[in-house]
């Protein structure tokens, strides 16, 4: 059978007259199975938007050229006309967002914007609309629904905003979720509320999950396979459990390490990767992370390293990874 | 919504009446005055201090001011100096010409601002966005004057498309109802009376429209170019909705703010009455009625009354905008 999703030698180039052009996604390919929850997992700017955007097909029309391919089961996504594509989105793969305010329409009840998505996908009058709105505004935990349907986004709080987001991108029952950092706007207590809500979510439904965040805490809590990204490349994938337990990129590593722990003493420096993955655009060839790599050797520079498998359908872009034993 | 209202009601009042006192000592210290232009230099200064006197302007400045305060509370605006006749009678003579020139030309300036500026968003960077930008720059820049006789020399003299002036054809016998030549003629089923002052219209409104219009293009433009950059149209697309549907939902409503904004301003202006497109068109509006009120005779009486009617004028028009803004707009509608 094949995955649900395909994502194959995904990249893209946003180019705008006059500018150099600057690849942002580079040959990016991972797969989701059905029910799957997948990380993607970098810092800012290392691509992981722009990848679940190109996904979508929602990168703005101009100013940027997206090649590769993006297999929903059968169908390249890519190869669709932009109008045949908005059938998809909403019905069979729905999105979440960073920041639950602005993404919902100031002026328009809250119950209309859960509804349209109904009305939309499955033909649904307004009024059966609202009153299954209702119901899943009531199943993402949002008190008293039949009120919250009449009001608007500033009424609710940050936490209510992105449940009704989550409410609206399951509307349809896809079968695959896209969060794009869905928790980084909101406080620490609600976080996990919204994590545990759309774990609940996905493994009652059977929805796929790709989850894209920073925060390794969110993929040490939801994640079955893990792809950690460094300027627009994938520099190493494993099963959760392998990537915390064993991370081979010193990228990866350097990750893990900069989590502030609890074991040691309170005036300890907390580790850091000099530098930042944007000092170096254009990414230099060979691999983008050893101007940042205490690991660094002459294979790194000059020639792109190769993705190679690992063990358990993992794998490793490094020409110098970190020994086994060097756990953290 | 009630208290909106009555908050701004008390406002206009405050306003008004600060402004009564500045417009009524402001003209005063201007020099010359009434007597001068009504009796030239060479006035006898018997004749100038009899004037004086028949005006009421031999009393001291705060009791003229008294009894300025006193009429206009009852109503009373006092008697044209130039023609003698009550200050209402003049002002309401001349007051639906401006109107009705004025909502004509707002209403082209919306009718084709709002959907020219949208189609130059949709179309940012090309063609049409780039006609649209070079257009409007000539419409803002283009002095009134200017363009009001260029129109009239194509128009009306080249090809008798239009009538050249005025408010209505001369031998028409129209009755008059309110004032409102168009009204008029649709409420006494003169429609031919109707139809040639809708035909007269059409140049000055025209005229009067460009720079509002040019002026709701841009900011339509601008603020429908701010919006598709908005997250929650990224997420109308995420759900998979349609174009049309993405349009009027999610982005002409929140577009419009802005603009409804810029059209109260624009609408506030033109009803204070358009000096130029006035005197280019010969339409006896209340621009005509400034002009000749200040540098025939400095009448004081109307130019008082002139100026609180445009001050009112524009407060209403506000609270009209903020009014469509709560209606538009559901954060405002808590506050």
């Amino acid at each position: 059978m094949p995955p649900l999703l395909d994502v194959r030698e995904l990249s893209v180039v946003f180019q705008r007259k006059g500018t150099r052009p600057v690849t942002a996604v580079d040959g990016v390919s991972f797969t989701v199975e059905p029910g799957q929850t997948v990380g993607l997992v970098g810092e800012s700017g290392c691509g992981k938007s722009v990848t679940s955007l190109a996904i979508m097909g929602l990168l703005p029309r101009r100013g940027n050229k997206v090649t590769g391919e993006v297999r929903f089961e059968d169908t390249d996504l890519l190869q669709l006309r932009p109008r045949d594509l908005r059938d998809w989105r909403g019905r069979d793969i729905g999105m979440i967002f960073q920041d639950p305010l602005s993404s919902l329409n100031p002026v328009i009840p809250l119950g209309v914007q859960v509804a349209e998505v109904l009305e939309r996908h499955q033909g649904r009058t307004r009024q059966a609309a609202l009153k299954q709105a209702r119901e899943l505004l009531d199943a993402v935990g949002i008190p008293d629904p039949a009120r919250r349907l009449k009001e608007f986004p500033h009424q609710l709080s940050g936490g209510m905003r992105q449940r009704a987001l989550i409410a609206i991108a399951l509307a349809c029952k896809p079968r695959l979720l896209i969060a794009d950092e869905p928790t980084t706007a909101l406080d620490v207590t609600i976080q996990a509320q919204i994590l545990t809500l759309l774990k609940e979510l996905v493994d009652d439904s059977g929805t796929a999950l790709v989850m894209i965040t920073h925060d390794l805490g969110v993929v040490a809590g939801l994640c079955d396979t893990v792809n950690v990204l460094y300027a627009g490349k994938v520099v190493e994938r494993a099963y959760r459990h392998d990537l915390f337990a064993e991370p081979r990129h010193p990228y990866t590593h350097g990750l893990l390490q900069s989590v502030p722990r609890l074991d040691v003493d309170r005036g300890e420096r907390l580790h850091q990767i000099r530098g930042s993955v944007s000092d170096n655009i254009p990414w230099p060839e060979g691999c983008a992370f050893a101007p940042r790599c205490d690991r660094v050797v002459d294979d790194c520079i000059g020639e792109t390293v190769p993705l190679e498998p690992t063990f358990r359908a993992g794998a490793l872009r490094c020409a110098n990874p970190v020994p086994k034993e060097v756990a953290v | 919504m009630v208290r909106i209202i009555s908050r701004r009601l008390v406002q206009l009042v405050v306003t008004l009446l600060a402004l009564m006192t500045l417009v009524f000592f402001w003209l005063r210290s201007l020099p010359g005055g009434p007597v001068d232009a009504l009796l030239g230099e060479r006035a006898t200064p018997q004749t100038r201090e009899l004037l004086t006197r028949a005006l009421g302007y031999d009393q001291p400045i705060w009791v003229q001011y008294g009894r300025f305060l006193k009429n206009v509370v009852t109503g009373n605006f006092g008697n044209s100096i130039r023609t003698g006749e009550p200050v209402t009678d003049v002002i309401s003579r001349s007051f639906p010409a401006t109107v009705e020139l004025a909502l004509a030309a707002i209403i082209i300036a919306i009718g084709l601002g709002v959907p020219l500026g949208y189609l130059a968003a949709r179309h940012r960077g090309r063609l049409l966005d780039n006609a649209t930008i070079i257009v409007t720059l000539i419409g803002i820049s283009i002095p009134i004057f200017f363009l009001g006789y260029l129109l009239k020399d194509w128009l009306t003299q080249g090809v008798h498309i239009f009538p050249p002036s005025g408010r209505i054809s001369t031998g028409l016998d129209n009755t008059d109802v309110t004032g409102f030549f168009v009204l008029d003629g649709l409420l006494t089923r003169e429609l031919d009376a109707s139809a040639d002052a809708l035909w007269h219209l059409v140049l000055p409104a025209l005229t009067l429209a460009t720079i509002p219009l040019a002026i709701i293009i841009r900011i339509t433009r601008a603020s429908v170019l701010d919006v598709l950059d908005e997250d929650y149209i990224r997420t109308a697309d995420a759900k998979g909705l349609r174009n049309p549907t993405i349009r009027k939902r999610h982005v002409l409503r929140n577009a419009l703010l802005p603009v409804v904004t810029i059209i109260g301003l624009q609408t506030g202006a033109l009803l204070a009455g358009a000096v130029l497109t006035e005197k280019v068109y010969n339409w006896g509006g209340l621009g005509t009625l400034i002009t000749d009120s200040i540098s025939g005779s400095r009448d004081y009486p109307v130019l008082q009354a002139l100026i609180l009617l445009a001050a009112a004028v524009f407060v209403v028009v506000n609270l009209v905008v903020d009014l469509s803004y709560a209606v538009i707009d559901p954060r405002v509608r808590v506050r």
